[in-house]
């Protein structure tokens, strides 16, 4: 997938909200802020096995005086379910960028049941969310959710719709 | 396998957290919670009540921020179980500050003692070996309980020590359980504000 404008405008955006650590499970949607985290001396990038060591990690983030943010895919949402009551109960900080699946002309029929479910699930466990699914929406929402989640001590997801990513080609 | 599990658990963390002055100490849920605030509650104490199998990145956090303070995760083997993951997550970044503990009795305590992978063959420090982390231990003497606290101090290598401590369950001694205060108290301790 060709890298966009928008992608670049994330990593810049999560910079000017002083974050310090990218914790991350891949997606071609995230490749452009993880690459650029990856060169960035000042930025510690972390690959995650799986998604919830994320939060922990970024709730020892927190309690260490920094800021991070944790880019993921909409199936790993599934993954921290439990672990998000670490920032409930704990009024930690959690700011979420994940790329979504099984949300708008989806091939693979198996990403459909967790994408249909990802912003409900993250809503029932107390996570505020944003939705942008053109490119004009992304840097106010994700500014809007930083500032939420850093001012406010709150998880906060914004989710980057498949009409915003483009379509996964299957088939060359 | 073979392994005496003999320790008594209070008597060991008690003396890996004598003298602690600023540690920072992460606590998985359960026994291990128990045990640390048995030996004292501390501001530098971070107890976790749930989010199962996260003592050991919460660590990795705080030592990856606060690197020039010893950081101690002391946690079962239940707990570090289901992170097995971290374990590769950590050893790729190696903070020479970490240290974990894990507490092993090879069984689930706060459930009724069902034995758990610890005690059918599977060793988490042989993992964490496996894993390129740079010191692993096994622990069955209060002696190398003294030289893991050492190594806690001088932070010079990425740690994970198993402890061989005794299945028993000694009487809860519970940790304060409102999150905001204890996560605000932990960062003040730190010089840090509430919002």
């Amino acid at each position: 997938m060709a890298e966009t404008q928008w992608q670049d405008d994330i990593y810049r955006v999560l910079k000017s909200h002083d974050i310090r650590h990218i914790a991350y499970v891949p997606d071609a949607g995230h490749s452009a802020a993880i690459k650029l985290a990856e060169a960035d001396n000042e930025m510690t990038s972390l690959v995650l096995t799986t998604e919830e060591e994320g939060i922990g990690y970024l709730a020892g983030v927190h309690l260490g005086g920094q800021r991070g943010a944790l880019l993921i895919q909409s199936s790993g949402v599934g993954n921290c379910i439990n672990t998000l009551a670490l920032n409930q109960m704990a009024r930690i900080p959690l700011l979420m960028v994940v790329t979504m699946r099984g949300d708008w002309a989806e091939f693979n029929p198996w990403q459909n049941p967790m994408g249909q479910a990802t912003e409900s699930v993250l809503r029932s466990m107390g996570v505020l969310t944003w939705r942008a699914d053109t490119p004009d929406d992304v840097v106010p929402l994700l500014n809007g959710a930083a500032g939420m989640a850093f001012n406010g001590d709150q998880a906060c997801a914004l989710l980057l719709g498949q009409r915003l990513i483009g379509e996964k080609k299957w088939v060359k | 396998m073979g392994e005496v599990n003999a320790l008594d658990r209070r008597a060991a963390v008690a003396a890996l957290l004598e003298g602690r002055k600023d540690v920072l100490v992460v606590t998985g849920l359960g026994s291990a919670s128990y045990d640390v605030m048995a030996a004292g509650d501390h501001a530098m104490n971070y107890y976790l009540w749930a989010a199962m199998g996260s003592a050991m990145t919460v660590g990795l956090g705080l030592a990856m921020t606060q690197t020039d303070k010893s950081v101690l995760v002391i946690t079962g083997d239940g707990e570090a179980l289901m992170g097995f993951g971290a374990l590769a997550t950590i050893a790729v970044k190696a903070p020479r500050n970490l240290t974990i503990a894990v507490l092993d009795n090879g069984h689930f305590g706060e459930t009724g003692m069902q034995e758990s992978h610890s005690a059918r063959g599977i060793e988490l420090d042989r993992v964490a070996e496996a894993c390129t982390f740079p010191r692993t231990l096994r622990i069955t003497t209060m002696d190398q309980v003294e030289t893991l606290r050492a190594h806690v101090a001088a932070r010079d290598a990425l740690t994970l020590a198993t402890m061989k401590i005794r299945a028993d369950n000694p009487p809860r001694v519970l940790p304060p359980r409102d999150g905001p205060y204890i996560k605000n108290r932990f960062r003040e301790a730190l010089g840090f504000s509430p919002i």
